[in-house]
């Protein structure tokens, strides 16, 4: 276990290398001249050049590698060429923004999807069953993208039922402290804020973590349904435990192997989806961060942004990998 | 669908060769309710793609400014759009967009994947470390992500925005590819063949590849799905298809302002894209039934 | 994507602030302020009644990337450092005439070298320090000296471009600050600039709090801006608000009228108007045209304009074929029915254009009638250029909305169903905004759309900055050189009088009539739309103002 743990810990440092080069490369590829853009369309070609000048543009793209690495071996993630302000700074609460968003997801879709599964198993073929499973497939095959607009066009624009962007009620922030809001409101004691919080997270959460969800719910159903022919379940069974207990006690602690892998790689899945997400519920986190990065050439920006959200899947998926070998020693090292 | 990449996929026993798994699959995949309910979506939208000029009532690229954002009639059964075109003609165009794209895509990524997936199991060693690594490079990106990143060089369009996404998932018929050559290695009659002599490109074409056929159709028709959603999401950042294809995805975000007004430019293109992708869905889940039960989950 | 356009789009919203600036210097423009300006006496407001903080919040596309007021360029920034910050001189509410602020009077010397500036009395920064001359020559110096332990590295823009670079450069304009006395401030400039005094109006030469930049750093500063405005910064969320709260002791005495101004950005159009509608906030920019009637219809809310100051085009790249044939020029622009896509895609916020300057400017030639929609002449013209059966050709469109073309590419796929109709096959070409901005500039386009906000009240700052042969390589993206024009042009900068500039700008506008270099397509007004009990909002043209005059019911 031990080495295990240990070899695949460093496996990693190839791939953090190699993600480095990978994201670097890209971006320096990419046409159009920063310095133009930063200027504007009634720029100089002497401030054009001046500006390439101040940020490096014009050094070999090695020696701009180099720099950039050992930069972010020592934690700095570079300067935003758009606000000059500190990326490690001013990512805090855009990945703390993300991860709320992603954490609410990942809990609506284990909590429904997890659920929905069991007792789909145990009521297998019903009505619930089939429902349930209906909606499942959808889920599967959602754009989230139209899911969200469609939720937003739906609760927030027809209805008014719940806010159409952002994170808290402008009208009463939420006083920052770990920004995460939630945590945050409850800290300050703020029940009302809490629930706008809750309010603001509900429609974001629920595009992002459907997919999720319908594929937790097909896999714990179908894992249930395996576990539930087991022996020990029968024996549970005929030695009259109730029945609902018999499913919860035994099964679901032996089904929970697979999905616990399932979840582990939605969450990159959720990652990558917070992009499409954020901009259309306005959600100032780390996807929407990159994603105007983009539209303003702001290199550093792209490059740590993408650098960070990679980091954080492969660092996920380590830990999903570690929890698997703990819980099933039979797992091989390929 | 992420969901493939937790599965193993268990070797076949040399004796199931004997028989032919394929006409044995055709029987169980018909049936599968689920599986050809995808089928005939899927062939509702092929048909719809392959005779969209003759059955799309208007072109899908001029409309009537005086007639913009009307609601359904009978003229423009779902509606027109912000420049007055007939909404249903360019969803019907725009199914041979997103069928086109999302097959390609995957060729494309099973093409690549496959020959890299063959190198980097069958020869090992560095060959294998090197293929592997990069594979797992790439695999440490969000798949959208990537994309993103790679059409942002290219530039934006539905040619750059497909071939980002073969890109982005060669890893995934890479590592299958390569997980199934790893093991059919260690069998009989590859051993065999090697014994005699054989060489490896043929081992590696009439026995190696054959034996993999059946993880990678499956995977492949699941791809399909992912393929066209990811298509649609760049289309709907603005990095896929350009004006005025008329792609689903790039439907929705032009539309996305005139959400209140006229909702309908905004509903069925995106139902369209739900409805192809669950039917690749659905097709893919029966043929991984089909073609293996121990696969299923 | 949107914050994209507003990083673009910010150099233009604030380019008009430059009227005073650069530009006047080209042009004509007598300077309209008086040497002595007496001191209006602060009209005395109400006191808010004291009950509920008021709040306004102000919905807009983009954060602001720094407020450092001296170190940005972008409107984003400016919208939000008006608040805080106060400049030396300052505009009048609609125009751009020049009014006192921190400064109550000046004084210009004979030889237009020595400015004397007597500033208000008794007012503070909000971290309780003084302001006083001290503190403004320590700005200037901050500013223009670059081995000032404050002066960022990167530079400031605006002072390089307005003041002719720094301290020791060649054409540095100021040779020094003094403080006379606490009250007293004297300039002595290197060179007579005339409109110096219209630049220290603009929005990033604003005051700073010495202590606190001191405090912060130079760096630190843009999180942490300290002035005399109407508002104090109170809290930044990136990407999502800035606060700002009332400064009790604003020496505006009575404003400002609200408590808390908050800025929220949220970058989708229609998303910022449903936040409206849902009372979530107050005010917004950016409104699609589309949406006015959204606005207007709804009792709740307000339509607010903005005074416009732009032109929209199509233009052709003339030197290359089939475009350098002046017959197919025309042909496109029988060709393009411009009522029915101003009225589409500007919904009545916008005019259709018939010359390259809008017509609320002198000098614009009302006597020119537009081309009308005519698909049988245009076919004709292009069967006398020799296409008779068209031809095929690129498109470039406008990556992003511009207050001139609020959605270029909808724009270029209703204009390529007009061409499409004399048999001319267009693909749209879009690509990033820099690069779409730096291809054309260098001529690689065919047909394309861009557009021009004004920087002063100049026709030569469309005219000539649009179409002038010394401007290719420049703004002159049609690449259209005419002699006749540009001789034209160049008399019309050197004439005495308005009138007789007047007369040549008019000739010229008909030789572009006739030669077609572009089709003008509309001038615009930029929408803005607020909850109905925001009151005494004006917007200014140069694109951003301070707030401290709205209240809300």
């Amino acid at each position: 276990m031990l080495s295990y743990s240990i070899r695949r810990i460093l496996m990693l440092i190839p791939v953090l290398l190699g993600m480095s080069i990978v994201v670097f490369s890209i971006i320096r590829a990419i046409p159009g001249d920063p310095a133009l853009t930063i200027l504007g369309e009634k720029a100089s070609a002497k401030a054009i050049a001046d500006l390439r000048e101040v940020l490096g543009l014009n050094n070999p793209w090695y020696i701009q590698y180099f720099d950039y690495l050992k930069q972010i071996i020592t934690g700095d993630l570079g300067v935003s060429l758009h606000t000059g302000a500190s990326i490690a700074k001013e990512i805090g609460p855009y990945l703390a923004a993300t991860t709320e968003l992603t954490i609410f997801s990942m809990c609506f879709a284990v909590f429904i999807g997890v659920n929905a599964g069991i007792i789909s198993a145990w009521k297998q073929n019903s009505w619930f069953d089939y429902t349930a499973m209906l909606i499942a497939l959808i889920g599967v095959s959602m754009p989230i993208f139209w899911l969200g607009l469609m939720e937003q066009w739906f609760f927030a624009q027809e209805l008014k039922w719940l806010p159409s962007v952002g994170r808290d009620n402008p009208r009463d922030p939420v006083q920052a402290i770990t920004h995460f809001y939630i945590v945050d409101t409850i800290l300050a004691g703020r029940w009302d804020q809490f629930r706008d919080v809750v309010e603001h997270l509900i429609l974001p959460g629920i595009a992002l973590g459907t997919i999720p969800m319908a594929i937790i719910a097909r896999i714990t159903r179908s894992s249930m349904l395996e576990v539930m022919r087991a022996d020990y379940v029968r024996t549970a069974r005929a030695k009259g435990m109730a029945q609902f207990g018999v499913v919860y006690k035994h099964a679901l602690k032996n089904a929970m192997i697979p999905v616990l892998t399932v979840i582990g790689l939605q969450t990159g899945l959720l990652l990558g989806g917070a992009v499409l997400t954020e901009t259309i519920f306005g959600w100032p986190g780390v996807g929407r961060y990159i994603y105007t990065a983009i539209g303003n050439r702001d290199y550093p920006v792209i490059q740590s942004g993408i650098l960070v959200i990679a980091t954080i899947f492969v660092l996920i998926n380590l830990l999903v990998d570690l929890l698997y070998a703990y819980i099933d020693p039979r797992i091989k090292y390929r | 669908m992420a969901e493939v990449n937790v599965q193993t996929y268990p070797v076949k026993q040399a004796d199931e060769q004997v028989i032919s798994p394929w006409r044995e699959a055709w029987r169980t995949l018909r049936k599968n309710k689920l599986a050809l309910v995808g089928m005939g979506i899927i062939g509702f939208f092929v048909i719809v793609a392959l005779l969209a000029p003759w059955i799309a009532p208007y072109p899908y690229d001029v409309g009537d400014l005086k007639m913009k954002n009307q609601p359904p009639s009978e003229q423009h059964l779902l509606g027109t759009d912000y420049n007055g075109r007939d909404v249903l003609s360019r969803v019907i165009y725009g199914a041979r967009i997103s069928l086109w794209v999302g097959t390609f895509a995957v060729i494309g990524s099973v093409v690549a994947g496959t020959i890299l997936g063959l190198l980097s199991g069958y020869y090992g060693r560095w060959v294998d470390t090197l293929i592997s690594r990069l594979f797992d490079i790439m695999l440490a990106f969000p798949s959208i992500l990537l994309a993103i990143a790679i059409v942002a060089i290219l530039g934006p369009s539905l040619q750059n925005a497909l071939l980002a996404i073969a890109i982005v998932n060669i890893p995934t018929f890479g590592r299958l590819v390569r997980s199934r050559v790893l093991s059919l290695k260690e069998e009989e009659f590859v051993m065999a063949a090697r014994a005699i002599g054989m060489k490896d490109s043929r081992i590696l074409l009439q026995h190696i590849l054959p034996n993999s056929m059946a993880p990678i159709i499956v995977t492949g028709t699941l791809g399909i799905a992912t393929a066209i959603i990811e298509a649609a999401a760049l289309g709907f950042l603005g990095l896929g298809a350009q004006a005025p294809e008329p792609e689903w995805g790039k439907m929705l975000s032009d539309s996305r302002q005139y959400i209140q007004k006229a909702p309908w430019t905004v509903i069925f293109p995106g139902l369209s894209i739900m409805l192809t992708v669950l039917g690749f869905n659905l097709i893919g889940d029966g043929l991984r039934d089909a073609l293996d039960p121990r696969m299923k989950n | 994507m949107k914050k994209r356009i507003l990083s673009a789009t910010m150099t233009s919203l604030l380019a008009i602030s430059m009227l005073l600036a650069g530009c006047s210097q080209t042009t004509q423009a007598p300077p309209t302020e008086p040497a002595k300006t007496e001191q209006p006496a602060p009209t005395p407001a109400p006191e808010p009644a004291k009950n509920e903080p008021k709040q306004l919040i102000v919905g807009r596309g983009g954060d602001s990337p720094g407020l450092d007021p001296i170190r940005e360029t972008d409107g984003e920034s400016f919208r939000v450092t008006e608040n805080i910050f106060d400049t030396l001189v300052g505009y009048e509410e609609e125009s751009t005439k020049v009014v006192p602020s921190l400064a109550e009077k000046w004084e210009i010397s004979e030889d237009g070298l020595t400015y004397t500036f007597t500033l208000r009395q008794g007012v503070k920064f909000h971290d309780g320090t003084d302001f006083n001359a001290e503190a403004v020559k320590w700005n200037f110096e901050r500013w223009m000296d670059k081995s000032n332990p404050f002066h960022n590295q990167d530079g400031y823009y605006y002072y390089n471009d307005m003041f002719g670079g720094y301290k020791g450069d060649p054409n540095h304009v100021i040779k020094s600050v003094e403080a006379v006395d606490p009250n007293t401030v004297k300039f002595t400039l290197n060179y007579p600039l005339a409109p110096f005094i219209q630049n220290l109006g603009m929005s990033p030469f604003a005051i700073a709090s010495p202590a606190a930049v001191q405090a912060a750093g130079a760096e630190g500063f843009t999180e942490k801006p300290v002035g005399t405005g109407p508002f104090k910064f109170k809290e930044w969320k990136r990407n999502d608000t800035i606060t700002l709260e009332k400064n009790p002791d604003y020496w505006n005495k009575g404003y400002p009228k609200v408590d808390t101004l908050v800025f929220k950005s949220i970058p989708e159009n229609t998303a910022r108007l449903t936040a409206l509608i849902n009372g979530e906030i107050d005010l917004m920019d950016g409104l699609n045209p589309d949406d006015a009637e959204t606005v207007k219809s709804n009792s709740e809310l307000q339509l607010i304009l903005r005074p416009s100051n732009n032109v929209g085009y199509i233009g052709f790249n003339v030197e290359k074929q089939p475009f350098d044939n002046p017959k197919v020029r025309e042909a496109i622009a029988y060709a393009i029915n411009k009522p029915a896509i101003v009225e589409a895609f500007f919904a009545g916020l916008g005019q259709p254009a018939v010359n390259p300057m809008p017509p609320t400017l002198w000098g614009h030639n009302d006597s020119i009638k537009d081309r009308e929609y005519n698909l049988e002449k245009a076919k004709q013209l292009l069967a006398e250029a020799g296409f008779p059966n068209g031809f095929k050709t690129q498109f470039w469109a406008m990556p992003v909305p511009r207050p001139y073309m609020p959605d270029g590419v909808k724009i270029a796929e209703a204009i390529q169903q007009d061409l499409k109709q004399i048999g001319i096959e267009t693909e749209i070409v879009t690509m990033e905004w820099a690069t779409y901005l730096e291809k054309t500039r260098i001529g690689e386009q065919t047909m394309f759309m861009l557009g021009w906000t004004g920087d002063n009240g100049d026709p030569d700052n469309f005219l000539a900055t649009l179409l002038d042969k010394n401007n290719i390589d420049g703004n002159n993206n049609t690449r259209w050189a005419n002699d006749e024009a540009s001789q034209l042009m160049m008399k019309a900068k050197q004439a005495n009088t308005q009138a007789e500039r007047e007369q040549l700008y008019k000739q010229v506008q008909e030789i572009i009539f006739k030669e077609v270099p572009m089709v003008p397509l509309a001038h615009s007004t930029p929408a803005l739309a607020a909850s109905a009990n925001v009151v005494d909002y004006k917007p200014h043209p140069k694109g951003s103002e301070s707030l401290e005059k709205v209240d809300i019911k």
